[in-house]
C-alpha cells in the first residue's frame, strides 16, 4: 500500500524537477489508457490519447484536457489554446474538458499564485508540438515519405510532392504508437502563432448563461446526503457538549454527531490549515432540511485554551502552540502598535540607514494598517465525498488537488491511487480553495455515515470560518537631505499572524541606504493566501507612502518613481532585487501616456497613480475619482500591464477589469473584525462588497507588447489598485488615509 | 402537495410550504442554474421570475410561488437566444460565472420594463446582484447591447 503511494510520489517529484514538459515522454506515448475516465469523454472506444492533454477521434474531433482547476481566471480556455496552437488545429473544432486530478499525466494542477499559464506555458507547448510530431511521423510511415516534407494545417496533414493529404483523426491510432526521442520536438516560432494572442471566448460561456450544472454545489450523485457542520462561533473556541434530541426529530435528518478532524499529533502540511478541529455534523436528505435541523441543535462551546499543532516540513515535525485568547479587534490594533516599537527581524539592509536617518534634514514617517479580509467567494465552500473501505471519490471546487491528496491519503489510510479527485468549476477562489480542510471534513463525514455526502457551508459558515487575509501594519520612513533628495528608506512591517514584507522589492535597489524588518504576532485566527498575498497590503501602504514622499520632494509621483527605477536599472543597490526596473518603468510610462496623466480635461477628476510588481508581472493604474453623494467614486481607470505574452487578450482584459473592481471594493469597504474571537461580519448584509453602482464605468487596459514567456496575471493587477485609490482619495479630500478600509465616514452605514 | 409551474412545466411538489423556492428548484426539481450565494436576499445569485417579476428565490417560500409562473435561467429562452444571453456571450462577460444567472435574470426584468435603461436605471435594477469577480463593467455593457438588439 505504502509502496504504490511512495513510488508515485517519487515519480512526481522527479518529473517536477525535470521541468514537467518531459513528463509526456514517459507516460502519454503509446498508451491507450482511455478506459478510466469515461464519464464525460463521449465514446471512449473512439478516443485516441496522444498524451495527457490531447485526445483525437477518428472523425477529427480534437479534445484538449485542461489540467488546472477553473475559478474564473479562464484557464479552461487559455491553457487549451496553447496546446491547440502547437498541435496546429482549428480552435473552433476543439472540445475542452477539465482533467481529473492526475499529476502523472497532467502536472502539478495547481491554480494559484498566478501560476497556471506561467507554469504550463512550456509544458503545453511541448505537449501540443509532440502530439503534432507523432501525427506527422505516423503519416510519413503510412505514405512512405520523409517526415520533414509533411506539413500541417488546421488538423490536416499534407505531402505536397505526392499530393497526399489526410485528417489527424486518420493517423491518430498509429501516432499513439510513435516513440518520441528526447529533443526532437521543436515548438513553433512565436511569430507564427495564430491562436495564442487572439481573443477566444470562454469555452464554458454558453453553459454559464444557460444555467447548466457546472459548480460543486450543482454536483449530484445517486443516494447523496447533505451534511452541514456547526463550527465554533469564534476563534479559540471548541465543542464542549451538544444535545441533538430536537434536531434529530426534524424532517429529513439522518444523523448528528461530533467529528474530530485531525488526530493529535497529525503532521500537518503547509496547506492543511484547519481552523476548528472539532465540529458538530448534521446529515440529512436535503439542504433546507439540514439547515432547519441545525437551528434546533444545542451546542455548548468552551474556550479551547492554548492548543498544539504539529507541523510537518523539511526540517522534520515541529510543534506550534496556537494561543487560546479570544481576540477582539481593538486589542489586536493595540497589540500591533506595541509590537511595532519592539526590535524586529532584519530582512535586508543596504548601506548605513541608521546614520543616514540621523543626518537627515527631514524624516517622513507614516504607519499603515489593514484589517483581515474574507475571501467571500460567491459559491460557498462545499465538497462531495464518497468514501468506502477501499477507495474514495471526491468531487468539487478546489485549487490544489495535489496538496490535499496526501492529507486525504493519510487520514483515510488509503493509497493515493485509490483516491479520485475531480475538479468542478469554482464559483470564485481567490486563494481560499487552496486549503483543503473541507475535503477532509467531507471525506470523514462520508466515511462515518457510510454514504455519499455533500458537505455544504452556509454563507455564514463560510465567512466565519477564517483563512483570511492577515491583519497587517507597516511603518515607512524616508530620509531626505537638505536638497530634498531621498537618502534612506526604512520599512518595518508586522501582522497577525504574519508580516507582509517583501524585502527585495522596489524601492529596494533604488536607494543607497535601505532597511527592511518584520515581526509577527501569533494568533488563533487562521490566515491564508488571498489574491496576491502580502502584496495586496504592501502596494497600498508603500505606494501611498511614495506618493507622500514625492509630494514632500516637490516631484510628480510618476516622475519620482521613474527616477528611482532609473537608478535601480543603471546602478542597482544591493543584490537579489526581484524586479526588472526597466519593465517596471515601462508600465508606469505606458499608463502615464495612455491616461494623459497631466492633460487638461482631467482636472474634473482626482487622479491617483500606483504601480506594483508581483508574480513576475508589472501593473500600474491611474484612477479617476469623484466625490458622489459624500462617498468616493472611482469613475474610470487606466491600467497598464506587462505580463509577457498575452495568451487570450480580451479575457486577460476582463481579468484586469475584475481585479480593478475587486481592488476598489476591498480598499473602500473590505474588512473583517472580531469580538471575543467571534467574527462580527457574517454575511453580505454587514460585509460590504462592491456593487454595480460603485464600479467604474470604464477600465481601459493596455498590455505592454513583448515576446517574453507569459508571467502571472490573476493577481498582479490587484495590489496597486489600493495605492492608486488611496492617492486619488487624498487628491479628492485633502486628507491622507492610513487605515483600511479607506472611508470618508465611519462605515456603519446600512447596505442596499 | 403544491403545484408549481416552472419554465412552462407543471410539477407536483411534496415539501414544507415554507421551503424556499431556491431549494425546491435545486434539491427537489434538480434545476441548479439558480444559485445559492447568501440565503438572505443580499447577493441576487438566486433571482428567478415570479409572474414576470424578479424575486430572490432564497427568501421566496414555496407557498408564495404556488399557482404562479416561475421562470428560471434554464427557461429564459429555448436556444440561448434571449438578447441578454447573446450579449453576455458577445462580450464574454463571465469570469467564474457563479453570479451570472442571477445577473441575467435581474437584467431581463429591467429590459422588459424599460427599453432604454440609463446608467442610473441599471445601477438601480442591478443593485441587489453581487459579482465577486467584478464583472460589472461588462454586465452594464451587455445590458446596453441587449437593449439595442431588442429594438432592432
Ligand atoms: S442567495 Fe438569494 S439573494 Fe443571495
Ligand atoms: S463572475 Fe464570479 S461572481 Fe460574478
Amino acid at each position: 500500500m505504502e509502496k504504490t503511494n511512495n513510488s508515485r510520489r517519487t515519480f512526481l517529484k522527479s518529473s517536477a524537477l525535470l521541468g514537467g514538459g518531459l513528463m509526456i515522454h514517459f507516460t502519454g506515448l503509446a498508451n491507450f489508457d482511455i478506459s478510466e475516465r469515461t464519464g464525460t469523454l463521449g465514446t471512449p472506444a473512439e478516443l485516441i490519447e496522444l498524451n495527457g492533454y490531447v485526445k483525437i477521434m477518428p472523425d477529427n474531433t480534437i479534445k484538449i484536457i485542461c489540467p488546472n482547476p477553473e475559478f474564473g481566471q479562464n484557464v479552461m480556455t487559455s491553457l487549451p489554446m496553447i496546446v491547440a496552437e502547437e498541435l496546429d488545429v482549428e480552435w473552433q473544432k476543439v472540445l475542452v474538458e477539465m482533467g481529473p486530478h492526475d499529476s502523472v499525466k497532467l502536472g502539478s494542477q495547481f491554480t494559484g499564485g498566478s501560476n497556471s499559464v506561467r507554469m504550463y506555458w512550456r509544458i503545453l507547448r511541448e505537449a501540443g508540438a509532440t502530439a503534432r510530431y507523432m501525427l506527422v511521423q505516423a503519416a510519413a510511415q503510412t505514405w512512405g515519405v520523409p517526415a520533414e516534407e509533411i506539413t500541417t494545417k488546421a488538423g490536416m496533414l499534407y505531402h505536397e510532392k505526392t499530393g497526399k493529404k489526410g485528417k489527424y483523426g486518420d493517423f491518430a491510432t498509429k501516432a499513439a504508437g510513435v516513440t518520441v526521442a528526447k529533443g526532437v520536438v521543436k515548438p513553433k516560432d512565436i511569430k507564427n502563432f495564430n491562436i495564442v494572442r487572439t481573443s477566444k471566448k470562454n469555452v464554458e460561456g454558453t453553459k454559464i448563461i444557460s444555467g447548466k450544472p457546472l459548480f460543486g454545489l450543482d454536483y449530484k450523485y445517486d443516494g447523496m446526503l447533505i451534511a452541514m457542520i456547526e463550527h465554533p462561533p469564534g476563534f479559540g473556541m471548541t465543542v464542549d457538549s451538544f444535545d441533538a434530541t430536537a434536531a434529530l426529530k426534524m424532517p429529513g435528518v439522518k444523523e448528528v454527531f461530533r467529528q474530530k478532524i485531525y488526530e493529535d499529533g497529525f503532521e500537518q502540511g503547509g496547506f492543511d490549515v484547519r481552523t476548528f478541529n472539532e465540529v458538530v455534523v448534521v446529515v440529512g436528505k436535503t439542504t433546507w432540511e439540514v439547515m432547519n435541523a441545525r437551528k434546533k441543535l444545542i451546542v455548548k462551546w468552551k474556550p479551547a485554551g492554548d492548543t498544539k499543532d504539529t507541523m510537518g516540513g523539511r526540517g522534520g515535525a515541529r510543534e506550534v502552540v496556537v494561543p487560546g485568547e479570544l481576540e477582539s479587534s481593538d486589542a489586536q490594533y493595540q497589540k500591533m502598535q506595541d509590537f511595532a516599537s519592539k526590535p524586529a527581524q532584519l530582512l535586508r539592509k543596504d548601506g548605513d540607514p541608521e546614520t543616514a536617518f540621523k543626518n537627515a534634514a527631514q524624516v517622513i514617517e507614516r504607519t499603515f494598517t489593514a484589517p483581515f479580509l474574507a475571501h467571500n467567494c460567491m459559491e460557498p465552500i462545499n465538497f462531495f465525498a464518497h468514501v468506502t473501505a477501499d477507495k474514495a471519490l471526491l468531487v468539487g471546487p478546489l485549487q490544489a488537488p495535489g496538496w490535499t491528496e496526501p492529507t486525504l491519503s493519510k487520514i483515510l489510510k488509503l493509497p493515493a491511487d485509490k483516491i479520485e479527485i475531480q475538479m468542478t468549476r469554482m464559483g470564485g477562489g481567490f486563494g481560499r480553495r487552496a486549503y483543503g480542510h473541507y475535503l477532509v471534513e467531507a471525506a470523514l463525514i462520508s466515511k462515518k455515515v457510510n454514504a455519499p455526502v455533500k458537505l455544504i457551508y452556509s454563507k455564514e459558515d463560510d465567512m466565519t470560518y477564517g483563512i483570511y487575509r492577515p491583519m497587517y501594519t507597516a511603518t515607512y520612513r524616508a530620509a531626505l537631505d537638505a536638497d530634498k533628495k531621498l537618502i534612506a528608506f526604512h520599512v518595518k512591517g508586522g501582522g497577525i499572524p504574519e508580516h507582509p514584507i517583501h524585502a527585495n522589492r522596489f524601492p529596494a535597489g533604488a536607494v543607497d541606504n535601505y532597511l527592511a524588518e518584520g515581526w509577527q504576532i501569533p494568533s488563533n485566527i487562521t490566515v491564508g493566501a488571498f489574491r496576491a498575498p502580502r502584496s495586496n497590503f504592501n502596494a497600498a501602504a508603500e505606494q501611498s507612502f511614495l506618493d507622500e514622499v514625492a509630494e514632500a520632494m516637490g516631484k510628480d509621483p510618476i516622475e519620482f518613481r521613474l527616477e528611482l527605477l532609473k537608478r535601480a536599472k543603471e546602478n542597482p543597490v544591493g543584490k537579489n532585487n526581484e524586479y526588472d526596473a526597466a519593465r517596471y518603468a515601462g508600465v508606469l510610462e505606458l499608463v502615464r501616456d495612455k491616461s494623459g496623466w497631466k492633460n487638461s480635461g482631467t482636472e474634473k477628476y482626482s487622479r491617483g497613480v500606483a504601480a506594483y510588481f508581483c508574480h513576475s508581472s508589472y501593473a500600474a493604474h491611474v484612477v479617476d475619482m469623484v466625490i458622489r453623494d459624500g462617498e468616493p467614486y472611482v469613475k474610470q481607470v487606466f491600467s497598464a500591464i506587462d505580463c509577457g505574452i498575452v495568451v487570450n487578450p480580451d479575457a486577460a482584459s476582463n481579468m484586469v477589469q475584475g481585479a480593478v473592481v475587486d481592488g476598489i471594493g476591498n480598499a473602500l469597504y473590505g474588512g473583517l473584525t472580531h469580538k471575543n474571537g467571534v467574527s462580527e461580519q457574517r454575511n453580505f448584509h454587514n460585509y460590504r462588497i462592491i456593487r454595480m453602482r460603485e464600479a467604474p464605468k470604464k477600465v481601459e487596459v493596455f498590455f505592454v507588447k513583448n515576446d517574453i514567456d507569459p508571467t502571472g496575471l490573476g493577481e498582479p493587477p490587484f495590489p496597486p489598485v489600493f495605492g492608486a485609490v488611496a492617492n486619488a482619495l487624498y487628491k479628492a479630500s485633502g486628507q491622507r488615509f492610513y487605515k483600511q478600509p479607506y472611508s470618508l465616514k465611519p462605515t456603519d452605514k446600512p447596505i442596499v | 402537495m403544491a403545484t408549481l409551474n416552472i419554465n412552462k412545466k407543471n410539477y407536483n411538489i411534496d415539501a414544507d410550504p415554507d421551503t424556499p423556492l431556491l431549494w425546491v428548484l435545486r434539491d427537489i426539481i434538480g434545476l441548479v442554474g439558480t444559485k445559492y450565494g447568501c440565503g438572505v436576499a443580499q447577493c441576487g445569485a438566486c433571482v428567478v421570475h415570479l409572474n414576470g417579476e424578479a424575486v430572490r428565490s432564497c427568501v421566496t417560500k414555496l407557498s408564495r410561488a404556488e399557482g404562479k409562473k416561475v421562470v428560471t435561467i434554464e427557461g429564459l429562452s429555448e436556444t440561448n437566444s434571449h438578447p441578454l444571453q447573446k450579449a453576455w456571450l458577445e462580450l464574454d462577460v463571465s469570469q467564474c460565472g457563479y453570479c451570472q444567472a442571477g445577473q441575467i435574470m435581474s437584467a431581463a426584468v429591467l429590459l422588459k420594463e424599460n427599453k432604454n435603461p440609463t446608467n442610473e436605471d441599471i445601477d438601480d435594477a442591478m443593485a441587489g446582484n453581487i459579482c465577486r469577480c467584478g464583472t460589472y463593467l461588462r454586465i452594464r455593457e451587455a445590458i446596453q447591447l441587449a437593449a439595442k438588439d431588442q429594438k432592432k
